[in-house]
């Protein structure tokens, strides 16, 4: 009773924001005149507690909980923090949209606790048993939310193309995963990781580069990223928004977690996996993306080559560069929220602007956001003193550190091209002839997202060390 | 006033104006615009002022770091420091000695969006000044590579017609050239556990690394200098960029590159610079012979001026890699001598580009019948770019083929072929341009320096003659770090033999630091 007791409270965060769904979904069934707006903001608070509630867990120890299936510590924290900041923003960002764009419904809000519940679950999985649930929830979740606007054709096929490729993906995963059980004989990453040992049998290699195709296609990475451009243009631009930001945050996390807790003696090989898709992801990223001429598909290819950049950090095998891989996903986060308020900023009397053209001589109709939008573009591009350009120091001093100088030549030589196309948008706000302007019904929200985003920049300026300390601490908890 | 954090205060300075600039910012039209020329003459005046503090409080006979800031920032040896020595005092004098005049030809051409070119301007000098004040890798960095963003803004919108094909050029091409020495240093920090630029200098790199590190940081500079084959983006940048972009351009974003090598590539990895001194020497020589040909053939005078800058540059690098006082003394003193005349000159150009609206040589003609205080003060110029006695363009030339004759005499030879080039380049287009008869009909009615322009004009032309007449203050100033910086790279020779035996005895003594050192970050991001 007693250890029960124990596990519960230490799987609050989760069981409260389970419970908390539930009753979103009630109440927007049973009380059929609310608006979905107010569903919102009480998901938003139900986020809000949630990330108060993990705040409060306990800082600089390990704990489990359900026999290890489910793992605290300080690295969860760090992720949790960041997937439910994502989480919560991508609905203040939908909320007016969906107004807007007459497709509000209170099941948005239900859909995005289930997502966050299930990318929460991710992050503390401490079994290959938890690690499904939680993904498969999430993953299920993200289907419906792509298809959210069920009436549009390319919503709708956005939605069935993520389902039957992630369908495919969590195979994949499952087969490895079967096979790493059946060589280890237990499903606990602990187990796991104590069953193979030094030794090299092919047997659960063979499982962790399934595992890692599984994920890889999560974090949305080369060579299993193909969906990403369909669903990022498909979906409804705030879901796209959440798309880039918080999912990403969480695969990732699963994925260091998989990789330092279950395989923390086979780091030599799946580093050269790491380091293909790595490679892959950042090079397709810079190049696939010059062509685009939407600016949501541009954004699809810019999330594959910085999962590429990230990667570069998780194929350094070290705790530094498990540090650099949270500082840089931190960063990344934030940024692309900025990103996508300007898009959303893109509105005419006709819809929602998505073409790069649209952006025409924003500097002149509309400087401030223009001077917005370029900042967090240059931030991409990781140019200082912008935080991009801290993210893009962590990773790649980290693999610099490890003497993985490939891919970090290859990374900053990408880099390059892929200034290339986010220059080409400053280039456009900048130079181009002013079209018809944008409505100027910016919500005051998403007014405040921005400004955040910009503070956030100037802290991150002044005062880095928070963050990275904050990394450090979590990244020190994982690899042990 | 010993107590105030001067450097920080000169560099971050101009960015209040800028601040000021943004938050003065409802009104809009006439009135606006001229807030915004007034606030940021002042800021870059008062900053200038500043400077001059800066560098009253500095201490030539002392060859060390001096107003020295340090505050804690990322961690894990990486802080905020700020500090200067001979060499880096005479570009921050300089950034803010030019940052008026920039102000001030900007007057009356910029038409548009006046605030916002403005507050680039000023974020510009910040992120000047801030990189000769830097004393930690990554704060340089910073710096550094900050300054693009601005420079990509002032060129892609107030340029010329071919501004978006010049601005891609510009920004991809440094931004490559950077993007290897981030590797460099990220490696740097990873083998010393630190990047403070003072502890880098005193910290022993292995012989094949130096190698690579120097390169990587030679892939930089030689892009930003520019050397020859990798300069083919600074005509373009020059010839589309507005005036005051030209001047900045060429007065100070080009001496980064040699500031660069002398604060980084000669103290840091002094092997390596002494194994690729005959690269440099040939890149340097092709430069000034071979753009000073190119420049012979231009018919636009900004993209003559451009290759002329190329060429001059070339005797900079040329200088820094004698490896001796007098290269390296007039490597610095052409540095800050190219700073003033070729700020100048494009200051000249643009003079005349405001009342004709071209650039073509051929459109002009016969100048000194109408505007002789203007042919007055392109002459000097014109001779100070060809490097005559008397003025300061001499003095520089002069030293660093003093100091290339002691180290290669067929360097040295090179090196005085692109003066007598030099001379046929500047002299033709002098001629062209102001002499002659004034056939031209809309040449007719153009109109002298007005008094906006002397004002922006004369202090230059008073610098040019008086460091041509006594260079001294600036040799003086330059001299004892320069010395300095030679000594740790050639100890004296009088103890030659002990150097040696420690050499060979090195590599046993030198595995060890090196292994601490690749700890150091990693617990410092525990």
């Amino acid at each position: 009773m007693d250890t029960l007791h124990a596990d519960l409270m230490l799987a609050l965060p989760e069981l409260a924001l389970a419970v908390g769904g539930m009753a979103l979904l009630m109440i927007g069934a049973f009380f059929k005149s609310i608006r979905p707006s107010v569903v919102n903001v009480l998901a938003l608070g139900l986020f809000a507690v949630i990330a108060f509630l993990v705040w409060r867990q306990p800082a600089g120890v390990q704990a489990s909980a359900f026999n290890a299936a489910y793992v605290v510590n300080d690295f969860t924290r760090f992720a949790k923090l960041v997937i439910l900041l994502g989480a919560g923003l991508s609905i203040v960002l939908a909320t007016r949209f969906f107004d807007r764009e007459r497709i509000a419904r209170f099941e948005f809000a239900a859909l995005m606790a289930f997502a966050t519940l299930g990318m929460l679950m991710m992050v503390s999985a401490g079994g290959l048993i938890s690690l499904y649930v939680g993904l498969e929830l999430q993953s299920l979740s993200l289907y419906v939310l792509a298809a959210f606007n069920r009436d549009n054709v390319k919503a709708t096929e956005a939605g069935l193309k993520y389902f039957v490729l992630g369908a495919l993906s969590s195979c994949m995963l499952l087969y490895g995963a079967s096979l790493v059980y059946g060589f280890s004989g237990t499903v606990e990453f602990s187990g796991i990781a104590a069953a193979i040992g030094g030794e090299r049998n092919l047997g659960p290699i063979i499982g962790i580069v399934f595992v890692l195709a599984g994920l890889s296609f999560k974090i949305s990475a080369v060579p299993f990223h193909m969906w990403t451009p369909d669903v990022y243009e498909g979906a409804p631009t705030p879901v796209t928004a959440f798309f880039a930001g918080a999912p990403k945050m969480a695969a990732m996390a699963l994925l260091l977690r998989v990789l330092f807790d279950a395989f923390p003696n086979a780091v030599a090989d799946w580093r050269q996996i790491v380091t293909f898709i790595s490679i892959a992801s950042m090079a397709l990223g810079a190049f696939a993306a010059i062509g685009q001429t939407n600016i949501k598909r541009l954004m699809a290819y810019s999330s594959i080559g910085n999962v590429g950049y990230a990667l570069v950090g998780v194929a350094a095998g070290t705790e530094q560069g498990v540090a650099s891989v949270l500082i840089f996903m931190a960063i990344y986060v934030v940024m692309t929220v900025g990103v996508f308020v300007c898009i959303l900023a893109m509105r005419r009397a006709g819809g929602q602007a998505e073409k790069i053209e649209d952006l025409s001589g924003l500097m002149a109709t509309r400087p401030l956001l223009a001077l917005a939008f370029i900042l967090l573009l240059f931030s991409y591009v990781g140019l200082p003193p912008l935080p991009g350009f801290f993210g893009k120091f962590y990773v790649f001093g980290a693999a610099v550190e490890q003497g993985l100088w490939p891919l970090a030549v290859i990374g900053v030589l990408t880099s390059v091209v892929a200034a290339y196309y986010y220059v080409r948008l400053v280039m456009v706000m900048i130079n181009g002839q002013p079209g018809e302007p944008f409505e100027k019904t910016m919500g005051g929200e998403l007014r405040i997202v921005l400004v955040g985003t910009m503070a956030f920049s100037l802290a991150m300026l002044l005062v880095p060390g928070v963050l990275v300390d904050w990394a450090g601490t979590a990244a020190a908890a994982l690899v042990k | 006033m010993s107590g105030w954090p001067l450097l920080s205060i000169v560099t971050f300075l101009p960015l209040v104006g800028a601040l000021f600039i943004f938050l003065l910012g409802r009104a809009e039209g006439e009135a606006g615009d001229r807030n915004a020329r007034w606030v940021a003459l002042w800021t870059t005046l008062v900053t200038f002022v500043f400077a001059v503090l800066v560098l009253l409080q500095f201490d030539p006979a002392n060859a060390d770091f001096q107003m020295v800031e340090e505050l804690p920032w990322l961690g894990g040896g990486i802080s905020y420091k700020m500090g200067v020595d001979g060499i880096s005092v005479l570009f921050v004098v300089l950034t803010a000695f030019l940052m008026p005049a920039a102000i001030l030809c900007s007057w009356t051409s910029i038409e548009t969006r006046v605030k916002h070119y403005m507050i680039a301007f000023l974020v510009l000098e910040t992120l000047m000044i801030g990189v000769f004040c830097a004393l930690d890798l990554v704060v340089f960095y910073v710096f550094f590579e900050g300054g693009l963003i601005p420079m990509f803004i002032i060129i892609g919108v107030w340029g010329g017609k071919r501004r978006v094909y010049a601005t891609y050029k510009f920004f991809l091409y440094t931004l490559l050239g950077s993007v290897l020495m981030l590797i460099a240093l990220l490696y740097m920090w990873g083998a010393a556990g630190t990047t403070d630029i003072v502890k880098l200098m005193a910290y022993d790199f292995a012989p094949e690394a130096q190698t690579w590190l120097w390169l990587a940081f030679f892939a930089s500079f030689a892009v930003k200098m520019p050397m020859w084959p990798v300069h083919t983006w600074l005509p373009d940048a020059h010839v589309e960029a507005p005036t005051a972009g030209s001047v900045i351009l060429a007065g100070i974003l080009l001496k980064m590159g040699g500031y660069g090598f002398l604060r980084f590539s000669l103290p840091m990895f002094p092997e390596a610079s002494e194994m690729f001194a005959p690269l440099v020497f040939a890149l340097s020589i092709v430069a000034i012979v071979y753009t000073s040909l190119v420049a012979l053939a231009q018919e636009d005078i900004k993209k003559l001026i451009a290759y002329s800058s190329v060429a001059h540059m070339g005797f900079v690098t040329m200088g820094i890699f004698t490896l001796n006082r007098q290269g390296i003394d007039g490597a610095i003193f052409q540095m800050v001598s190219h700073g003033f005349v070729s700020g100048a000159l494009f200051l000249s150009v643009g003079v005349i580009y405001d009342r004709m609206h071209t650039r073509e040589i051929a459109a002009y003609g016969g100048l000194v019948n109408r505007m002789p205080l203007y042919a007055f003060a392109f002459l000097v110029f014109t001779m100070a770019n060809v490097g005559l006695p008397g003025t300061s363009g001499f003095v520089g030339e002069f030293l660093t083929m003093a100091g290339a004759f002691q180290a290669n005499t067929w360097v040295a030879i090179g090196a005085a072929t692109g003066v007598i080039l030099s001379a046929a380049y500047a002299l033709y287009l002098y001629r062209r341009v102001v002499f002659g008869a004034l056939v031209k009909p809309e040449l007719k009615d153009i109109q002298d320096l007005n008094l906006r322009e002397i004002v922006t004009i004369a202090p230059l032309i008073v610098a040019t003659v008086f460091f041509g007449v006594y260079p001294k203050p600036i040799l003086d100033i330059s001299g004892p770090a320069v010395q300095h910086m030679i000594d740790a790279i050639d100890p004296p020779v009088t103890v030659s033999p002990v150097p040696v035996s420690e050499k060979t005895a090195a590599p046993a003594g030198e595995h060890e630091p090196a292994a601490e050192g690749h700890d150091a970050p990693a617990e410092g991001t525990h």
